[in-house]
């Protein structure tokens, strides 16, 4: 999933860069990004976890590697409700491998040293 | 239907509609489905807004994840008989295989145990065959009033 996919547009993410570089995406607090009233919906943050994991994952490959990434599996650990604020999240790559991949990613309001939650995904690079 | 649902202090049709034409759930366009004694089933009909890449029409998982993450919620309420606040403690989501584009999907969530502080969750989505699951999952919720 590219950061311009259709569910990426449906959901308003934006992309920034972080000092060293890295791939942040930003979601606005919205009424249609809301769960149980004004806080975050869990399925809103998973699928900004979801999406950065993917896009960091796809920056990272070769430019000439024609591999799809599918998700395997996603758990997400939900730490802190998402209040009514900017939320960014970014990835990290734990390992990748040739047919598989493991990704962190977190999301966070004010610190990213106090995240709203954190994903653990598992992804596959298929190559034909 | 199951109707032995204790209903007397809510709805869950009501609740269930009421829940998934607001906020997040809305924009994903989840419906009601159906429900039972401890378990909710919605229907996540396919919108091309929700894919992942236009090239191949399957939906991302995201929406699938909204959609588990409330059916699984709705389960609680019905295992229970009672409304009560909750929050998400963890999920975690097996995508066994995509969904097939132009295919509305249904997630079941069921509520297999209740402590007075948090309740145990499992899941299943498939694609319009409940013998071939597209996704399974599993989580945990707390309960937050008091907290």
């Amino acid at each position: 999933m590219e950061t311009n996919s259709p569910f990426a547009r449906t959901m308003g993410f934006g992309s920034e860069r972080d000092s060293e570089g890295r791939l942040v995406l930003t979601m606005a607090f919205e009424t249609n990004k809301m769960g149980r009233p004004g806080f975050l919906h869990g399925g809103a943050i998973a699928g900004m976890l979801e999406a950065v994991a993917f896009a960091t994952l796809a920056e990272a490959l070769d430019a000439d590697d024609n591999a799809r990434i599918k998700p395997i599996n996603v758990t997400v650990n939900y730490l802190r409700g998402g209040r009514d604020a900017l939320t960014r999240a970014r990835a990290t790559i734990e390992r990748l491998g040739r047919r598989v991949a493991n990704v962190e990613a977190i999301a966070w309001q004010d610190d990213p040293d106090n995240p709203i939650a954190i994903a653990q995904m598992n992804l596959m690079l298929q190559r034909d | 239907m199951d109707n032995t649902l204790p209903t007397g202090e809510f709805d869950p049709v009501q609740l269930i509609r009421m829940m998934s034409g607001n906020g997040h759930n809305r924009l994903i366009g989840v419906k009601y489905n159906a429900h039972g004694s401890g378990w909710a089933e919605l229907r996540l009909p396919y919108n091309s807004a929700l894919v992942s890449d236009a090239s191949t029409g399957i939906l991302a998982s995201g929406p699938i994840f909204t959609m588990m993450d409330m059916a699984t919620s709705m389960s609680i309420w019905l295992k229970s008989g009672k409304f009560q606040p909750q929050a998400t403690l963890d999920l975690r989501i097996d995508y066994l295989r995509p969904a097939e584009p132009g295919k509305d999907v249904f997630g079941r969530g069921e509520c297999y145990h209740l402590t007075r502080s948090i309740a145990f969750v499992r899941g299943q989505a498939h694609d319009g065959n409940p013998d071939r699951p597209i996704a399974h999952v599993a989580g945990t919720y707390m309960f937050t009033a008091g907290a």
